[in-house]
């Protein structure tokens, strides 16, 4: 998705929380600030919710990662294929050949799947998935999730979801960088007692320090893009932490407010930095109108040496009863566009099992196509307690 | 004087600049592989004297320089005189402990200097003994140039060097042999030692010496004025010295399945390698680079892949300078990737590599020029007018300002633009030889 240049004479929105439904930090009641948009999670995704079925392991690292889309791997034990030598690594593609160090098969030259091809993390009180999807030859998404303390010793749980732009230089390194500059500053200073706002404005700040960085290193060799365009991604964070619910963000990757109980409405807590949001923003379009435009998903703003100004947008929420917030790329929005079509396919024990729900939402988007990188992060609000997720 | 404490090998880098996107179904890949030769024995601050060795190693070379004396190198008078004067400033620009010898070529070859199938090693003595003997030197006979070739042949292969070269002057057409025999010869010294070879005046077959120079690996050029001889034979000299490492050859490594469409250098000159493959281990094949000095070369590589699917990656090729080493194996310089990534991004997969189109250019321009003369020489002068109209705009279009002045003495421009061309009526003999030798001449991408 190109930045584009075209449309910064349209004035960018100056964000103020209460513009968004919901409530800043000084209280009220964020359920009802949209009526009527709820939805019943569907029988089949309920049916998955047996509190029981949460996953035993609280990995605090990607788990390895699977084969390729379209390529799964197969055992290889017909006769008269000798087994390979424990340790010798099998292409996936065709599966005879060996992999170079490089990275690429012997026999048939297919890249091999890289860790970032599918990573996935969970926290006691977070989890999430990011997946290259069936269309792009690399991720270029990139978070991290974590969990620290205020001051008071209560919890404050952390995500950041970073979206690379694909038509600057070195997306993938951009998201990676920003997501880690992002969560470093926030878990610097939240236990220092900065209010979490305040600590993802900086959070978002130090993220775009972070990327404008990239832009001043010597490229790789390999690169040699017709377009030279500075490192660039967006950011969307959520910090849930004494009793708030923080979101930030920069780009048009997106956090949803999804209650445990469907009957209250989902919400989506930010506004894109985007083309078509502006243009709904200013008046000069209605939703329709500006989304079936093809500069729709043109972003306007975006973390980089690039951006005109960084504009980081923040808000604080004080949800009155528990949910999850999903902090998502465009590559799952893009299936589950309506806050309402999001409730759907998020299932309803997200909160129990935050891992188990962000690899639905994450095959959800691959089912609808997997056209772009797709990365999830689910938050339950408030912050479960220790362990009672996997009780 | 410096200090060399490394080897004389110099560092190999090799650039892969392509447009690795395809689009759905896409599976031919196009890379321009940029090899630079840097350092070698120069490493060490010999700004100046670029080209000397330790006082250890001493120089580990060996040229042969083989002269026309047919009968008609006296016709006029200046050529053999030009060819003379010219063997002795390239003697002159050999350097001390250097092998070299003297050739004087005829229907058959003879030793001028040292004699006795032996090399000389060069010093001031015997640079004066060989310019004493280039007396020797007087025109009557025929042309073999494949009886001069294995002489020098044998003449090299006594020195244990490293390095092999022969500079080869001619005037005339090969006449005392068949084109077979001379086929045969340059065949049995490829790989042995390389040769640049330059045509005096304008009795000689342009095809003849530039396939010589082409088989040998070496420069081919005119030299339509013999008083041009002396300052062109010292700077081939020079270039000989320069060189550092032999036997250089670009390794291809393809995946099954992936198919070679061609290979070919591009820079300095567009020289066609595909044919000239030797297998080299699985799905691994050697084309032949001769040797190198401090400098840079591109070529073109173009494969076929199998098709993939959206958002697949493979490797097309690797791409390696590899040089034999002393216990048989070979040792690897350096090493590019050419990769083909499958995207449904149109503005991806759609955009030529700006280097990649830039030499399709200059390979379309030097294949013009040739098809152009040759066209102009059977007749065909609708075709010529095509063809060298078309070479004018490439030329004009890539900036290629050599080619497009030698260009506009055989046509007149009328728009280079478009390649709107005339054929001149009346055109220099050597004005013609002279766009025909230099047609594979290549400018690298504008900056």
């Amino acid at each position: 998705m190109a930045p584009e240049v075209d449309s910064s004479h349209v004035p960018a929105p100056t964000h103020r929380s209460a513009d968004l439904p919901g409530t800043d930090s000084a209280g009220g009641d964020l359920a009802g600030a949209v009526p009527g948009a709820s939805e019943h999670a569907s029988p089949g995704r309920a049916g998955q919710a047996a509190p029981g079925e949460a996953p035993a392991e609280p990995d605090d690292y990607p788990l390895p990662a699977p084969a390729a889309p379209g390529a799964p791997p197969a055992e290889r034990t017909e006769a008269g294929t000798p087994t390979p030598p424990a340790g010798t690594k099998l292409c996936v593609a065709c599966r005879s050949g060996h992999v170079a160090p490089d990275g690429y098969c012997e026999n048939c030259g297919h890249a091999q799947p890289r860790e970032r091809d599918h990573m996935e993390q969970e926290l006691d009180t977070v989890a999430a998935v990011s997946d290259r999807g069936l269309r792009h030859h690399r991720n270029e998404d990139a978070f991290t999730i974590s969990s620290t303390a205020l001051p008071d010793g209560s919890p404050a749980v952390v995500a950041i979801v970073c979206d690379g732009v694909s038509s600057a230089t070195r997306p993938d390194e951009a998201s990676m960088a920003a997501s880690r500059a992002a969560d470093l500053a926030l878990k610097d200073s939240l236990p220092r007692g900065t209010h979490p706002q305040q600590a993802m404005h900086e959070a978002i700040v130090a993220a775009s320090e972070a990327v404008n960085a990239l832009a001043e290193e010597p490229h790789g060799a390999r690169e040699h893009q017709p377009h030279q365009n500075a490192p660039a991604c967006t950011l969307v964070g959520a910090v849930v932490a004494g009793g708030l619910l923080v979101i930030g963000w920069v780009g048009d990757s997106r956090a949803y407010w999804v209650p445990a109980d469907r009957t209250a409405p989902t919400v989506r807590l930010t506004e894109d930095d985007s083309w078509a949001a502006q243009m709904v923003a200013a008046g000069l379009m209605n939703e329709a109108e500006a989304y079936a435009d093809e500069r729709a998903h043109a972003i306007t703003g975006w973390l980089g040496a690039d951006a005109y100004e960084l504009e980081p947008h923040t808000a604080s929420f004080k949800p009155d009863r528990p949910g999850v917030v999903v902090v998502c790329t465009d590559g799952l929005w893009n299936y589950a566009e309506a806050a309402e079509e999001m409730a759907r396919a998020v299932p309803a024990d997200a909160a129990l099992r935050p891992l188990h729900s962000a690899r639905v939402l994450v095959g959800h988007a691959l089912d609808g196509g997997g056209h772009d990188n797709v990365t999830v992060a689910v938050l339950p609000f408030p912050v479960a307690p220790r362990g009672a997720g996997s009780a | 004087m410096a200090i060399f404490s490394k080897s004389n090998v110099p560092q190999f880098t090799v650039d892969v600049y392509q447009n690795e996107y395809l689009p759905e179904g896409g599976r031919e890949v196009n890379a321009i592989a940029t090899v630079t030769s840097t350092g070698g024995g120069t490493v060490g601050s010999a700004v100046g004297a670029p080209h000397l060795y330790s006082a250890a190693q001493g120089p580990d070379a060996a040229v042969a320089i083989m002269v026309d004396c047919s009968g008609s190198m006296d016709y006029p008078p200046t050529k053999m005189r030009g060819a003379r004067d010219a063997t002795a400033a390239a003697v002159d620009a050999v350097r001390d402990g250097v092998h070299f010898a003297v050739i004087g070529g005829t229907h058959i070859a003879k030793e001028i200097y040292p004699g006795g199938g032996r090399l000389a090693v060069a010093s001031p003595q015997t640079r004066a003994q060989a310019k004493e003997a280039l007396r020797k030197l007087s025109a009557g006979g025929g042309t073999a140039i494949g009886t001069w070739l294995r002489l020098a042949d044998r003449l090299l292969a006594s020195a244990d060097v490293a390095i092999r070269h022969g500079i080869l002057l001619t005037d005339g057409r090969n006449e005392h042999e068949s084109p077979e025999d001379l086929r045969a010869s340059l065949d049995a010294c490829a790989g042995r030692f390389t040769c640049d070879a330059r045509g005096v005046g304008t009795d000689w077959e342009v095809k003849e010496v530039t396939g010589i120079a082409s088989a040998l690996l070496g420069s081919a050029d005119i030299v339509a004025d013999p008083a041009g001889l002396a300052a062109d034979f010292t700077q081939m000299m020079e270039a000989a010295m320069g060189k550092e490492v032999a036997d250089v050859s670009l390794r291809l490594w393809t995946p099954m399945g992936v198919e070679i469409m061609y290979v070919k250098q591009v820079a300095p000159t567009v020289e066609e390698l595909t044919d000239r493959r030797t297998e080299a281990g699985p799905r691994a094949g050697d084309y032949p680079t001769g040797s190198w000095g401090d400098e840079s070369r591109d070529y073109h590589v173009c494969v076929r892949v199998p098709g993939a699917e959206l958002g697949q990656e493979m490797l097309a090729a690797r791409v390696s300078l590899v040089v034999p080493a002393a216990d048989g194996t070979v040792q690897t310089l350096s090493q590019g990737l050419v990769r083909a990534v499958w995207t449904d991004d149109m503005a991806s997969s759609t955009c030529i590599n700006p280097q990649v189109a830039h030499y399709t250019g200059q390979a379309e321009l030097a294949q013009a020029i040739q098809q152009g003369l040759d066209a102009r020489k059977s007749g065909d002068f609708d075709g010529a007018t095509a063809k060298l109209g078309r070479a004018v705009q490439l030329a004009s279009a890539s900036g290629n300002e050599d080619t497009a002045k030698l260009l506009s003495k055989v046509v007149d421009v009328v728009d280079a633009a478009t390649g709107t061309v005339r054929l001149k009526a009346r055109v220099a003999e050597a004005d013609e030889m002279t766009l025909e030798t230099r047609s594979t001449k290549t400018v690298r991408v504008k900056k």
